[in-house]
């Protein structure tokens, strides 16, 4: 069995900043596994400008705060373990890792870490209509990997189905990537997300349809493929209104109904869970170390609930800051006050009448934390 | 209606975030018109103008608020945005026409001399374009930035031009 200082599951934004505090605070042996090809989680596809604080980066492009990120984790000698999946965790923080060759095969590795920080971040959802499985509704985030990563359109004439920040986006990218964006359709009274990414929305043209949702996709193009969408308008209690159908021709349909934590890892330890619904589901409560109930598992980014990068990398800065304090890299004096440095920046990230929910929602969780258990 | 249910913003949304410039102002040529109405956690905008000319403060939430003496309507600010919502607008470029600057990140980019379609908010036709100057150095981080003469009545309105 390897022996490891500190485990990371996850190389995506909350991963890769625990890797690179953790080092810079000292910790000697820090091993990053991700199950994909290439790390960066997200942050490869955000090919826009951050909001955010000027301090930190703002108004960077996500995929150049990835590859900075990389690099930095490279220099400072982070171990990066690629189409690697960490499939079983055992008591003592033994964990079973299923880990990429360079042969592309795969083998399994069992491995005791001292500590632990799962990253796994979140999971697209699903809405259900007619013709949902046609070939070319797919989800948001694959059609974003799809424009932005691989380089691919996923279609020409695209229907949106959600007007969060993702949705908004997403729809943006794809008509910087040569798409048409037929309209936005939003099942709530209002636009999601922000406005100014609505803004860049409305100046392209495309209509905004908010209290509707899909009807019906008919798949007679080639191959099965989607060649029709219907929507409809709802009422407030989301029933259709007969008689306001209006269909559209399109290829593709996106959907960004919310994400939901991934907490698979989470639930095969014994982690107390919460649920949470603006954070999307069951979450990991956890305390200011980002400390689970399970002592020496750490948590951090869309993991504890979903939020966006900027707060995903912080968290990962705090639990990176932590484990180094738990395995004596740095003084528990130095540790609270370069965590108290970075709850100042996070609570930033929470305010105003966007990022209220989501401090209330992180409250909550936190305030369910009920201690870590005896070791 | 909101920018919230309609996804563009009104005039009077400008007036109540304080972000409406004064006929003064525009009197004395360019000036930066920025369109952030909501609250979010966001301020380069702010660190980008040497001049001192757009102000956020503490907290990081608060309005972008265009200082109206400190701006010179160079326009560094409009590619600094993450949101695309900053315009520079010059209602003195001559006695019939306007100028109105924005960020332009679709292909292909316009080029000066080209005619595009203007449009508006919504993304309706207003009128011909001429484009007059695209920038696009490395500093502004691939969010070119288009200036297009339109007759002045259409200053106020046109934000962006037909994607080709």
């Amino acid at each position: 069995m390897l022996n490891k200082q500190l485990l990371i599951v996850g190389a995506g934004p909350a991963g890769l900043a625990a890797s690179i505090e953790a080092k810079k605070a000292g910790v000697k042996d820090v091993l990053v596994v991700d199950i994909n090809m290439k790390p960066g989680g997200q942050l490869f596809k955000q090919i826009h400008k951050f909001f955010g604080s000027s301090a930190h980066r703002a108004g960077v492009r996500g995929m150049d705060t990835g590859a900075a990120m990389l690099k930095e984790a490279e220099e400072l000698g982070v171990e990066i373990w690629l189409n690697t999946a960490c499939v079983g965790f055992f008591d003592e923080r033994v964990a079973c890792i299923e880990k990429g060759m360079p042969d592309g095969s795969k083998q399994i590795v069992y491995m005791k870490a001292e500590k632990i920080i799962i990253a796994t971040g979140g999971q697209e959802n699903v809405v259900r209509f007619k013709g949902w499985t046609t070939p070319g509704v797919m989800g948001a985030g694959a059609a974003q990997t799809m424009i932005n990563v691989n380089k691919v359109k996923p279609g020409n004439k695209i229907v949106m189905l959600g007007t969060g920040n993702v949705g908004l986006i997403v729809s943006y990218q794809l008509m910087q990537a040569g798409c048409d964006v037929v309209c936005l359709v939003e099942a709530a009274p209002g636009i999601g997300g922000y406005g100014v990414h609505a803004s860049k929305i409305s100046r392209a043209g495309v209509p905004i349809y908010t209290k509707h949702t899909i009807k019906e996709v008919k798949g007679n193009g080639p191959n099965g493929r989607v060649s029709e969408v219907t929507i409809v308008e709802i009422d407030p209690k989301f029933q259709h209104i007969e008689g306001t159908e209006k269909t559209f021709e399109a290829d593709t349909v996106t959907l960004a109904a919310g994400l939901k934590p991934v907490s698979d890892l989470v639930r095969l330890q014994d982690i107390e869970l919460v649920f949470n619904g603006p954070f999307g589901g069951w979450v990991p409560t956890h305390n200011e170390k980002m400390e689970t109930t399970c002592p020496g598992i750490y948590v951090a980014g869309d993991t504890t609930g979903v939020e966006e990068a900027n707060t995903a990398l912080e968290e990962g800065r705090v639990a990176g800051v932590s484990a180094a304090e738990a395995l004596g890299a740095i003084s528990a004096a130095d540790a609270e006050a370069w965590r108290a440095e970075i709850w100042t920046r996070l609570d930033g990230l929470r305010m105003g009448p966007f990022g209220e929910k989501r401090a209330i929602a992180k409250k909550e969780v936190m305030d369910a934390f009920p201690g870590v258990a005896e070791a | 209606m909101s920018i919230k249910e309609v996804g563009y913003i009104s005039h009077q949304e400008l007036i109540d975030a304080k972000q409406d410039i004064s006929a003064a102002r525009y009197a004395k040529g360019p000036v930066a018109v920025v369109e952030c109405v909501q609250q979010i956690p966001c301020n380069p905008c702010e660190a980008a103008c040497k001049f001192g000319a757009i102000k956020i403060g503490e907290p990081i939430t608060n309005l972008p608020k265009i200082q109206e003496d400190n701006c010179t309507g160079c326009g560094v600010c409009v590619a600094q945005c993450p949101g695309l919502a900053i315009f520079i607008v010059n209602k003195t470029y001559s006695d019939t026409e306007a100028t109105v600057a924005f960020p332009y990140e679709y292909t292909p980019v316009p080029k000066e001399g080209e005619e595009w379609e203007a449009v508006n908010r919504k993304g309706e036709y207003q009128c011909q374009a001429k484009i007059v100057k695209v920038m696009n150095p490395k500093a502004f981080d691939r969010t070119p930035v288009v200036t297009v003469a339109i007759p002045k009545e259409f200053a106020d309105e046109v934000r962006s031009v037909k994607r080709k």
